[in-house]
């Protein structure tokens, strides 16, 4: 018989560990589906990963798509470690790919304009959030509730945007205007797609890690997260930290969709995130919010993704599998902080 | 000689390489009220929840009455008729007190059997005078009342042996008695009792036989507890022999606290209604009181959370305006608080980062918006040694030490800055013998270098040992105030009742 006994100490190998094992239990629980869809579970995997990972071009395909993943990443971190449960990293993607392509579509010199395109994303992100942290510090409004209900407003906004005054005149088709030529971010290695915008987020994980560990907010923002009655007892003004915390989080997922615009679509659609902001949460719980951890969290959800495409095509198993990787690799996770909490004893037979 | 009710026998169990309990044996015949004995960290709880199957001891063996059995889960504990009243209690707030004594028990057929429980509830509370409302939400009740339903609910399951942790740490003085004469018609009834406590008067009074733990042993046994000194059990705790400082004469010197006609608002709690007082430096005051007389709104109105309603507060002559924690703590205020894990620390970060909270803005740690890694680490670590705070160092999640151990740190932190007033509430509520010696040594020593410091608390005697002169209050104004000398725990008793003016 087994059974579970509260933990006294968490070992540091569990950090690493942790979501290794939730990946592993995610593999095996989902080759079952490919052998439901009648094929061989080591070559659908296979293929997966020759097509993420085996070629430099794919590994720059995989990184072009790990970057939003890694700024949404970063943005649920931060909100998680202040308990601000921030999961309208989607809409504040799209608020910031608008507003970052408004800036862009204006003629100026191409470093400025990805400057103030960045200024601008960074902004419209953190408007965004700052709506949920307003309600909850003002009127004790759940943010979860709002943070994600808020999505949808956004989505619907650009919808009407894109669908209406800013419809693209010469397409026809729903979507932006481009922006100018010189506001479209560098390429870094000729013939692919890896742009400036992929530095950038690989930049700002350790920005951020230096952020939470090192500087004075980083510390109210994880006393505030952990116990605000200590917090406010000890002299720390929580309403404010939640609210540096919302702006920050709002900013970062901003720039996720400031990324997009400048670096991969050049303009906005309806379908400029295929869920990055949700994706986020994944990433930074495998990360166990931790912003170094980001950044392989969302290099393995973008291998799945664009892995899981070439997977479809060669074997014919539809390239949801992507999805449900996604979700199985949440709950795992999920699963695995337990062992941070409890440990499985065996327990003996009396004597 | 009836069975034994239930023996544990050689029971040992360790976390890592810490021996927590070492062939330890413990046994308690069926009326009998055992106590539990040992200071924190000595294997008390992790024994009683080896006995109630929350760990599975790494050897030795448990029989109720002449039976071996298994306990691996508080279910199977139950069924084997142990029933346990934990410190934090395990109640749902917004059920009422019938629903919560039904929680679980529903029939085979899944319905509830409401008037059956009412009976069985009336009945319980005839035989032990312990009476409860059963339909009054848990939220209303006072603490002690849910203490009761917790106890209630033990006997509810048919438990034959009541195991209670340190239950009169939460009460106030006239519950205790309550307790004690259901405890002995229980007792009496044939129901075996272990009582855990750290205070060596209640348990003389109320125990017919102790075993004392040390250090995960079984240090020795106390048949005649009654008989028996206080001295003698604590040397075998500690030991050694533990002598109660002595608070020599002081001359206090100018006011550093003044209070002046505080009036709070009554948003939650007891509110206070025209609080004049003052604390001099090199003294200590001491509020007494029941609790729920409106201490929680002047340890806040001190502490800078709740803006008084009208009156003035001064610290060290300078006026308070706004209010803040940051403020008080600027002009010179320490505070250690009644609730250490809620209020004080932060029990999943490292306990560093608790020990610098509340100075982390300020130049010794921090500057420019950086943080001082090296500077913070150093001083945790300089705290943990001057202190002899027992943790494997800075690092270690504050939640993982003992309650005297965080009430160090805390203590520590608070007097590395030298304040000029100290703000304590419960100073050593839930401390043995050692720690709280310790703790009271430091208050001497601040009230000698001309600390202000004011203790609310509700233990009587700590506070005629330690105060100058004790404040009582009652529904939230200062009845009077009593030069120690002048005071009794009968007179102050007296006064908590609002019976006695004085001042």
């Amino acid at each position: 018989m087994f059974r579970l006994e509260v933990r006294v100490s968490t070992p540091a190998w569990f950090n690493l560990a942790l979501p290794l094992l939730a990946i592993a239990a995610t593999l095996v629980l989902c080759s079952g589906l490919i052998a439901l869809a009648g094929a061989g579970v080591i070559e659908a995997y296979g293929v997966m990963f020759t097509a993420s990972l085996g070629d430099s071009y794919a590994i720059t395909e995989t990184m072009v798509r790990a970057a939003p993943m890694i700024f949404t990443g970063l943005a649920v971190a931060v909100a998680f470690r202040a308990k601000f449960w921030n999961i309208g990293a989607e809409g504040q993607l799209l608020a910031g790919a608008v507003a970052s392509c408004f800036v862009g579509a204006i003629p100026m010199s191409g470093p400025l304009a990805m400057l103030l395109m960045a200024v601008a994303g960074a902004a419209a992100g953190a408007a965004v959030a700052l709506a949920p942290a307003t309600l909850r510090v003002k009127f004790k409004v759940d943010d979860v509730v709002s943070s994600l209900l808020l999505n949808s407003v956004i989505y619907y906004a650009l919808m009407a945007l894109i669908e209406g005054p800013w419809k693209d005149s010469f397409s026809g088709y729903p979507i932006s205007p481009p922006i100018e030529d010189s506001a479209n971010f560098p390429v870094l290695l000729e013939g692919t797609r890896l742009h400036l915008g992929v530095v950038v987020a690989l930049l700002a994980a350790p920005l951020i890690w230096f952020l939470i560990v090192r500087t004075t907010l980083g510390f109210r923002i994880r006393v505030t997260g952990e116990n605000p009655e200590a917090a406010r007892y000890g002299g720390i003004h929580v309403e404010r930290v939640l609210i540096s915390t919302a702006l920050l989080s709002g900013a970062l997922a901003g720039l996720a969709g400031v990324g997009e615009v400048g670096g991969v679509h050049f303009q906005v659609m309806s379908d400029i995130s295929p869920g990055y902001g949700y994706s986020g949460i994944v990433v930074a719980m495998l990360a166990r919010l931790n912003p170094l951890g980001v950044v392989p969290a969302a290099i393995f959800l973008a291998a799945v993704m664009t892995g899981a495409e070439a997977m479809s095509r060669a074997t014919g198993v539809p390239a949801f599998l992507s999805d449900v990787i996604q979700g199985t690799a949440l709950l795992a996770m999920l699963v695995a902080l337990l062992f941070t909490a409890y440990r499985i004893r065996r327990v003996g037979v009396a004597r | 000689m009836p069975a034994l009710l239930i023996e544990m026998r050689g029971i040992t169990k360790s976390f890592g390489a810490v021996k927590a309990n070492e062939a330890v044996d413990l046994s308690v015949a069926p009326g009998e009220i055992l106590g539990l004995l040992g200071e924190n960290g000595a294997g008390k709880t992790t024994l009683m929840n080896v006995l109630f199957g929350a760990y599975a001891p790494d050897a030795g063996e448990i029989l109720i009455q002449g039976q071996p059995v298994r306990i691996s889960s508080s279910a199977d504990a139950l069924a084997a008729g142990i029933g346990m009243v934990h410190q934090h209690f395990h109640l749902a707030p917004r059920l009422t007190v019938l629903e919560n004594l039904l929680i679980g028990i529903s029939g085979r057929s899944g319905r509830i059997d409401r008037a059956g429980g009412l009976g069985r509830l009336a009945e319980i509370g005839r035989q032990h005078g312990l009476t409860l409302d059963p339909d009054l939400p848990v939220s209303a009740l006072s603490v002690g009342e849910q203490q009761r339903l917790e106890i209630v609910k033990a006997l509810f399951r048919g438990a034959k042996l009541l195991i209670l942790d340190e239950p009169t740490a939460v009460l106030a003085p006239t519950e205790v008695d309550g307790l004690f004469s259901a405890l002995r018609s229980m007792a009496a009834q044939g129901l075996g009792i272990i009582f855990i406590s750290h205070k060596l008067n209640e348990v003389r009074a109320l125990t017919h036989r102790c075993t004392v733990l040390r250090h995960g042993r079984v240090a020795g046994r106390v048949d005649d507890p009654a008989n028996t000194t206080s001295a003698a059990m604590a040397q075998l705790m500690c030991g050694h022999e533990i002598v109660p400082p002595a608070r020599g004469a002081s001359t206090p010197g100018g006011a550093v606290l003044t209070l002046d006609g505080i009036s709070t608002s009554r948003h939650s709690g007891t509110a206070l209604r025209d609080v004049s007082l003052a604390v001099r430096a090199g003294e200590i005051l001491g509020i007494a009181g029941v609790s729920g007389n409106g201490q929680r709104a002047l340890a806040e109105v001190i502490s800078g959370v709740r803006v008084p309603d009208a009156g003035q507060m001064t610290i060290a002559g300078q006026k308070v305006s706004r209010y803040s924690p940051r403020e008080v703590q600027a002009l010179g205020l320490g505070r250690i608080p009644e609730d250490r894990m809620t209020t004080g620390l932060v029990t999943n970060l490292p306990l560093a980062d608790s020990m610098v909270l509340p100075r982390i803005g300020t130049a010794a740690f921090s500057s420019r918006g950086l943080l001082k890694p090296d500077a913070i680490r150093a001083f945790a670590e300089a705290q943990i040694k001057a202190y002899d705070i027992r943790c494997p160092g800075p690092m270690t999640r504050a939640g993982a030490l003992s309650g005297g151990n965080l009430q160090k740190a805390l203590l520590a932190r608070e007097l590395a800055f030298d304040p000029k007033v100290l703000i304590v509430s419960q100073p050593t509520r839930g401390l043995d013998i050692g720690a709280a010696r310790f703790i009271h040594e430091k208050f001497l020593d601040m009230r000698a270098k001309g600390c202000g410091i004011i203790v609310i608390g509700e233990d009587l005697e700590e506070l005629l040992v330690l105060c100058d002169r004790i404040a009582v209050m009652y529904e939230g104004r200062i009845a009077g105030t009593l030069d120690s000398a002048d005071a009794t725990v009968a007179r102050l008793g007296l006064m908590m009742t609002g019976a006695e003016g004085h001042s």
